[in-house]
C-alpha cells in the first residue's frame, strides 16, 4: 500500500478544515457570555443555552420535530418493510418501476414536493395540520427506510425460512422469529437514517408548516431570516450534538458508509 | 421458472407492495399531477386562484427576463458548485482511500458526516464565518495574503456558491470512494513495478477508471445544487433569488400559487432532462470504452 506524500496530507487537512469550520464555529459562538454575536469569542459562558428554554418557539418546535420524526420513521418502515421483501424476493413486471416510483422522493427536488403537497392538502381539507406534515414526511424518509431495508433482505439466507415452514412453523410465526430479527439491523439503521431525514428536513416542509406545527428547522430558519444572534447558534449547536450522536451510533452499528450508499440490489442504485 | 410460477410470484410480490404502491399513487402521483395542473390555472390579486386552463403563467415565465435570468442564476450557481465539489473532491476521496487503518474511518465520518447534519445549521455556520468585511473567512484570507482587500461572501454568488460546494462536498466524495473500493490495487501497481510516475498512475490508470463514479456524483451535486433551498435563501438573502426561493416567494409570500407552480414545473422538467439526458451519454460513453 502506498503511503500519501506531504502535499497529499497538506490538502487533506485543509480539505477537513474547510469541511468542519463552519460546524465548529457554530458550536463555538454558541458558548459566547455577550447578548451579541462576536467572533472570536473571550470568554465560555452557558448563558444562550440556558436562555433557550425560556423562548418557548423553540421548544414546542424541537417537540413537534421529534415526534413528527419518530412517528414518520415508524409508519414508513410499516410500508417499506413489505415492500422490501416484494422486491428483495420476487421477479414480476413492472418491478423495476415500481422500485423507481419508491426512490422518486430521492430525485424529485424537495422544493417540487413541498408545493404538491401544500396543494393536495389544501384540496383535501388538511392543510396546515400535523397529520397533513406526518403523510409528507413519510413519503419523504421512504427511501431511506426502503434501501436499508432492501440491503438486509437482499443478504439473507432463505433456507432458514424454509427450516422453520417445515419444522411447522406458519407464516406469521416465522415472519416474525425467523425473517424479522434477521433483517433487524437494517430496519434499526433505516429508522435512524429515517429520523435525521426527517429532523433536518427543510425544503419540503417550510411550505406546509403553520405557526402550530412548525419543526425546528423551520423555526430556525424563519428566525434567521430575521436576525441572527447568539440565541439561533445555541439553538444549532445543540441540534448539532444531537444528530452527531445518532451518527455515531449508526457508524457504529452499521458503517456510515455502507448507511448512505445502501446497495439494495438493484434497486440501490 | 415455469409460468404459474411467474405469476404466482407475481401476485405475492404486487401484493406486498401494494400498500406502499397506494401510499405513492395517492400523495405523490396525484398531488404532482395537480401541481402541473396548477400552473395552467389564473390568478389575479383579489379573484384569487381560477381552475381555467391559460397558458399565461407559462408566458409570463418565457417572456420575462427576470425569470430568464433567474433560472441562468440558478444553473451557473449549480454548475459551479459542482466543479469545486469535482476539484476537490475527487483528490480528497483518493487521499482518503490511500489512508491506512483507523484514520480512514475517522476521516471518512468527518467528511461525509456532515450531509446528515442539518443544512440551517450548517448554512448559519458560513453565514457567521462570511459575516460582513471583517469576517472571519477575509481576515484568513487577508492574513494568509490570497487576497488584499476584502470579498464580499454575503448576499453575493460567490457565497452562495462556496456555501453550496460545501453543502454537496459529501456527495461527491462518497461517489468516487464507492468508485475506489471497486478499483484493482494491482493494476496500479503493475503500472508502478513497469516505471510509471505516480501522477501518471493517476492520470493514466486512476482516473479514467474511477471516471464513471466522479460523472455520477456531479449529477447528483448538480440537480440538488440546482433544487437546493437553505442555502441560497440564507446566504443569497432576499434579493437574489433562484429557481427555489423564487416558487417558495410567489408560493407564501405573493400568494400567486399558479405562476409558482409553472416554475417548480419547470425546474422539475429541466432537471430531469439533464439528469436523463447526461446519465444516458456517461452509459453511451462507458460501454464503447469496456466493449
Amino acid at each position: 500500500m502506498s503511503r500519501n506524500g506531504p502535499v497529499a496530507l497538506i490538502f487533506h487537512t485543509l480539505f477537513v478544515v474547510f469541511m468542519v469550520a463552519p460546524i465548529l464555529v457554530v458550536c463555538w459562538v454558541a458558548f459566547t457570555p455577550e447578548g451579541f454575536l462576536s467572533i472570536p469569542i473571550t470568554q465560555f459562558s452557558l448563558r444562550w443555552f440556558r436562555a433557550l428554554v425560556n423562548y418557548p418557539e423553540f421548544v414546542h418546535a424541537f417537540g413537534v420535530s421529534l415526534w413528527l420524526g419518530a412517528l414518520s420513521s415508524c409508519i414508513a418502515l410499516l410500508f417499506a418493510v413489505p415492500a422490501a421483501l416484494a422486491l428483495s424476493r420476487y421477479r414480476f413486471r413492472g418491478r423495476d418501476a415500481l422500485s423507481a416510483l419508491f426512490l422518486s422522493p430521492l430525485m424529485i427536488p424537495h422544493v417540487v414536493l413541498g408545493i404538491a403537497f401544500l396543494r393536495f392538502f389544501t384540496a383535501v381539507g388538511i392543510g396546515g395540520t400535523f397529520v397533513a406534515l406526518v403523510i409528507a414526511h413519510v413519503v419523504v424518509v421512504f427511501p431511506f427506510a426502503l434501501r436499508l431495508t432492501l440491503a438486509s433482505a437482499t443478504g439473507m439466507d432463505r433456507s432458514v425460512e424454509m427450516a422453520a415452514i417445515s419444522l411447522g412453523a406458519d407464516g406469521w410465526t416465522m415472519f416474525r422469529r425467523v425473517t424479522l430479527p434477521a433483517i433487524l439491523p437494517g430496519i434499526v439503521s433505516g429508522w435512524m437514517l429515517a429520523f435525521i431525514q426527517s429532523f433536518d428536513d427543510l425544503t419540503m416542509t417550510v411550505f406546509l408548516a403553520t405557526p402550530g406545527t412548525e419543526t425546528l428547522p423551520v423555526r430556525m430558519f424563519l428566525y434567521i431570516q430575521d436576525n441572527i444572534d447568539p440565541l439561533v447558534t445555541s439553538v444549532s449547536a445543540s441540534v448539532i450534538a444531537i444528530t452527531m450522536t445518532v451518527l455515531i451510533l449508526l457508524d457504529r452499528l452499521y458503517g456510515l458508509d455502507r448507511v448512505l450508499t445502501a446497495k439494495g440490489g438493484d434497486a440501490g442504485r | 421458472m415455469s409460468a404459474t410460477a411467474d405469476t404466482s410470484d407475481a401476485r405475492a410480490g404486487l401484493s406486498l407492495a401494494l400498500p406502499a404502491l397506494m401510499l405513492f399513487i395517492g400523495v405523490v402521483v396525484i398531488p404532482l399531477a395537480m401541481t402541473v395542473m396548477l400552473s395552467f390555472h389564473d390568478w389575479g390579486q383579489y379573484k384569487g386562484i381560477e381552475p381555467v386552463f391559460i397558458l399565461k403563467n407559462w408566458m409570463e415565465i418565457v417572456d420575462d427576463p427576470y425569470y430568464l435570468e433567474m433560472f441562468w442564476r440558478t444553473f451557473r450557481v449549480a454548475l459551479l458548485a459542482t466543479l469545486i465539489t469535482a476539484v476537490f473532491g475527487v483528490p480528497e476521496a483518493y487521499i482518503l482511500n490511500r489512508m491506512q487503518g483507523p484514520w480512514k474511518g475517522l476521516f471518512l465520518l468527518v467528511i461525509i458526516g456532515p450531509l446528515l447534519i442539518s443544512v440551517v445549521a450548517r448554512t448559519l455556520g458560513w453565514a457567521l464565518l462570511f459575516g460582513g468585511n471583517n469576517g472571519l473567512a477575509n481576515k484568513l484570507l487577508m492574513t494568509s495574503g490570497l487576497i488584499d482587500s476584502p470579498v464580499r461572501f454575503m448576499f453575493t454568488e460567490t457565497g452562495m456558491i462556496i456555501a453550496l460546494a460545501h453543502a454537496m462536498m459529501p456527495f461527491m466524495v462518497l461517489a468516487v470512494w464507492t468508485a475506489l473500493q471497486r478499483l484493482d490495487p494491482q493494476v496500479e501497481n503493475a503500472a508502478l513495478s513497469l516505471g510509471a510516475g505516480s501522477l501518471t498512475v493517476v492520470r493514466r490508470i486512476v482516473l479514467p477508471q474511477i471516471m464513471p463514479g466522479v460523472l455520477s456524483g456531479a449529477i447528483i451535486v448538480f440537480s440538488l445544487s440546482a433544487s437546493a433551498f437553505a442555502t441560497p435563501a440564507i446566504i443569497g438573502g432576499r434579493r437574489l433569488k433562484v429557481a427555489a426561493t423564487l416558487a417558495y416567494d410567489e408560493f407564501l409570500n405573493t400568494l400567486n400559487w399558479p405562476l409558482g407552480a409553472a416554475v417548480a414545473v419547470l425546474l422539475l422538467i429541466a432537471l430531469v432532462l439533464i439528469v436523463v439526458g447526461s446519465n444516458a451519454l456517461i452509459e453511451r460513453r462507458y460501454q464503447e470504452m469496456f466493449r
